[in-house]
């Protein structure tokens, strides 16, 4: 069995990146197909990079096409955005409802979502770690590109581990199912609480679960440790400065300023680590604003009142970052034992705050994943989670409404206005991966400029620029409302003469 | 050389659910993997056009392909696979119906763009800058593809064989057309692989479901409690179950929550929102207008509701703009 699938990678390798000589064929119309990032990189005369351009060619409209829904179905018609992370959308479009209404979730109902939303992290880490980003690192990026997948991974940690993976998101997703009906598109928010609460009677299985969700969390770690920290090359590669950006960073934090994903305030630092700003999603528009260019769909978030000083980084630069090496930047801590321990290692490797390292989100996401499966354990051993009292039922006028959660890939914000009845006549959406998507623009570019030289492009191009933006799960599908989330590319290199030199397709 | 039969994945527009749905299918994905060869996948492997360009007519067994049809590029990549596959699955929802971004047939492309870049409360474009299908700056041109007016289902753009309803389909039904396809026996052309009868004879609730339902008022579900165990229309919440193809399971009042009718209508029925409007509306208890006015104030998105998934394939399809 494990032969079939070795087959289907190696097949992914021979079309893919492992061998220069098929990546470097010129391939016409695919660089036009949706579902493709675009890099378009300009050379100068001396053939070095001029700009690099990283372009999101697809835009859906969800905002314009919710007016007149009624706010209740939210939660479920904009979960279609992403099917990776429908829970994310789901649960920021019903805290929107609770804020629209003006109406509390019930102890138990809140309960219950944040533990939906953290098996749904959990689970959606897993993901990025063992799947999609993570081999980079686990196989190694030496490694021949056609290795650097989940097949790859299973032979450097074991068939026995890789089932471990299948298994556990596969059960991760139970819960979810359980407690939302589907685990692809959701249908538990409703303002005010959830549609369906926990029967004690099922209860032991999901302790059963938390305990083994911890487990594979720890197990996880101490793979990343063993195989990536253990190995100076890659330590040296994640402190490298092609993949470095000093910029400022965004995440939610509780009360005690620790990392939360499902509840609390948006908190800012500065490049050097200093809180900058501390705000409700309420206030969101005061802080965040949204920059628009010519040659790409995705907007720019940037920091409102550092203002936009276009793609550059430093204190004076509104650009910001989000997801895990932003959360962990912008809070004080975790608010669990085993991941505030982890959380303390990590800084202490870096060399203290904030990490300015893209490549460390992969370290952080590991993180975040101890600090899930910890709050899973904390919350399915809680009275409160089987009990039935799981709705307040809404009695207030609604007006308008906000919304805010930690996607996976990060801050994300739902606002609504209706009419009394509840009619959505305007929905603003600030996803996650926006709020990197100056932040990965400046890294393609980087990546591009050192790693084209008086025109000789390094062979190993696509694959460290891919490294670059893949570190940020970046998530297009979000970004534009259309694409999917895992995200072939495009990059097309131009002379001066305005004549394609290079089209590497991914 | 492998002689397995030849299948492939591909999108159009869609969230990435459907390829989901089929990661979904866990440890059950290897047995796809023993009965055929996967000759492309984007989402998991690298393939090229021309690739597929260079395959004979035909030479592909089955295409599954999700998401709707909103661009030129994805309806010249739907006419090439369509060419080179002897049968073409229409897979979940947005191919099948045009899904839940069909929606957008209710607004003109104009009315978004307007929106994104200019109007939005977070949006700070005082030049009014636009993303340009072509763009030029110090003799550097960037271009991006142009967005179509309408979303179309896989069938409104060429001819499909068999369809997989859902949004997203379950890895069950999967597991079953694969099935069928491999079996040689071939349902009649434009067969829907998934049951032909109603989500309320799968309905665990079927029991409660009454003969008849008079209608005296539609609930919203944020304003009431849903109870766990009786039939959600007969509490008074719009259900499209019995508009709606059974197949799933009945996920969403498993829920606790009513069917917003992702799986479409039977094969009996050509337009599921307006089947579903009449039954409702030949049920309604008040006989005087007024009352039945206030009636349907419970169910005051209409299109939203009946055609959640299914405006751009139903008979209304699209608003003629104005704008």
């Amino acid at each position: 069995m494990e032969e079939a699938i070795k087959q289907i990678w190696e097949k992914a390798r021979h079309g893919a990146s492992a061998n220069p000589s098929t990546r470097r064929i010129v391939i016409d119309p695919i660089t036009r197909l949706e579902g493709h990032g675009k890099v378009d990189i300009f050379l100068s005369d001396k053939g070095n990079v001029e700009r690099a351009y990283f372009q999101v060619p697809e835009l859906r409209g969800f905002e314009v096409f919710s007016r007149g829904r009624p706010a209740e179905d939210m939660p479920q018609i904009t979960s279609r955005i992403c099917g990776v992370c429908p829970t994310a959308h789901h649960m920021a479009a019903t805290k929107a409802l609770d804020d629209l209404y003006q109406v509390e979730p019930t102890v138990p109902a809140r309960k219950i979502r944040e533990l939906v939303y953290n098996t749904f992290m959990l689970e959606d880490h897993a993901l990025h770690v063992y799947v999609l980003g993570g081999p980079d690192f686990i196989v190694g990026p030496d490694a021949p590109a056609g290795m650097r997948n989940i097949v790859g991974v299973i032979q450097k940690v074991g068939v026995e581990v890789g089932k471990k993976v299948i298994v556990m998101r596969k059960r991760l997703r139970e819960l979810i199912t359980y407690a939302g009906g589907k685990v692809i598109h959701p249908v538990l928010g409703l303002p005010g609480g959830v549609a369906k609460g926990f029967a004690a009677a099922d209860m032991p299985k999901f302790k059963e679960l938390a305990k083994d969700g911890l487990e594979f969390a720890r197990f996880t770690m101490q793979v990343f440790r063993d195989i990536v920290l253990k190995n100076p090359e890659y330590v040296k590669l994640i402190t490298s400065d092609l993949y470095t950006h000093k910029t400022h960073y965004m995440g939610m934090v509780d009360a005690s300023n620790k990392v939360n994903f499902y509840d609390g305030l948006l908190r800012v630092v500065d490049p050097s680590g200093k809180e900058i700003a501390k705000f409700s999603s309420r206030q969101y528009t005061d802080y965040i604003a949204e920059h628009v260019e010519p040659w790409s769909y995705v907007k720019f978030c940037y920091l409102k009142k550092v203002g936009w000083k276009g793609f550059s980084e430093g204190a004076d630069s509104g650009v910001y970052s989000v997801a895990p090496l932003a959360r962990l930047n912008a809070a004080d801590g975790m608010a669990t034992p085993e991941a505030q321990k982890a959380y303390e290692e990590y800084f202490k490797t870096l060399g203290g705050k904030p990490v300015h390292h893209t490549m460390a989100n992969h370290w952080a996401r590991v993180i975040e994943m101890l600090y899930a499966a910890e709050r899973i354990n904390e919350l399915v051993n809680d009275p409160d989670i089987t009990s039935s009292n799981i709705r307040t039922i809404p009695t207030k006028t609604p007006k308008a409404g906000i919304g805010v959660v930690e996607a996976p890939r990060g801050t994300l914000i739902h606002h609504y206005e209706t009419d009394e009845r509840g009619l959505i006549q305007k929905a603003n959406l600030i996803v996650a991966t926006q709020g990197n998507s100056a932040r990965m623009a400046m890294s393609v570019e980087k990546a591009a400029k050192g790693l084209i030289v008086d025109g000789k492009v390094s062979d190993g191009l696509l694959n460290m620029v891919e490294m670059a933006f893949r570190a940020y799960d970046p998530c297009h599908g979000c970004a534009t409302h259309s694409l999917p989330g895992q995200m072939p590319i495009v990059a097309r290199i131009w002379n001066k003469q305005g004549q394609v030199v290079e089209q590497i397709v991914r | 050389m492998s002689e397995k039969p030849k299948v492939g994945f591909y999108w159009c527009a869609s969230c990435g659910g459907c390829e989901e749905s089929v990661v979904d299918l866990a440890e059950g994905i290897l047995d796809v993997v023993k009965a055929v060869d996967i000759v492309f996948w984007p989402v998991a492997m690298d393939f090229k056009r021309k690739d597929v360009e260079a395959m004979p007519d035909g030479a592909i067994l089955a295409t599954l392909l999700n998401g709707a049809v909103r661009s030129g590029e994805q309806e010249e990549m739907v006419r090439l696979l369509r060419r080179k596959s002897k049968l073409l699955i229409a897979y979940g929802s947005c191919a099948h119906t045009g899904g839940i971004p069909g929606l957008a047939n209710q607004f003109s492309r104009e009315e978004i763009l307007k929106f994104v870049y200019q109007e939005s409360p977070s949006t700070a474009n005082e030049k009014n800058t636009r993303p340009q299908t072509r763009f030029a700056e110090e003799g550097r041109e960037t271009h991006l593809p142009e967005l179509h007016q309408v979303v179309r289902s896989l069938d409104q753009v060429v001819e499909v064989d068999y369809y997989l309803p859902g949004c997203p389909p379950t890895p069950n039904l999967l597991k079953n057309a694969l099935g069928v396809l491999l079996s040689g026996k071939l349902p009649p052309k434009g067969a829907v692989l998934a049951p032909e009868t109603a989500l309320c004879n799968e309905c665990p609730r079927k029991d409660s479901k009454p003969q008849d339902v008079a209608f005296k008022e539609f609930k919203r579900p944020h304003l009431a409690r849903i109870e766990t165990d009786k039939c959600i229309l007969a509490q008074g919440f719009m259900c499209m179950g019995p508009a709606t193809r059974a197949g799933c399971g009945a996920q969403c009042v498993q829920g606790n929550m009513p069917c917003t009718g992702c799986f479409g209508a039977t094969s009996r029925v050509r337009d599921q929102g307006a089947k579903m409007l009449s039954s409702v509306c030949s049920n309604i208890d008040p006989k005087e207008e007024p009352e039945i006015d206030k009636v349907l104030e419970g169910i005051p998105d209409p299109v939203g509701t009946f055609y959640r998934y299914g405006l751009a394939r139903s008979l209304l399809r699209r608003k003629v703009s104005t704008v």
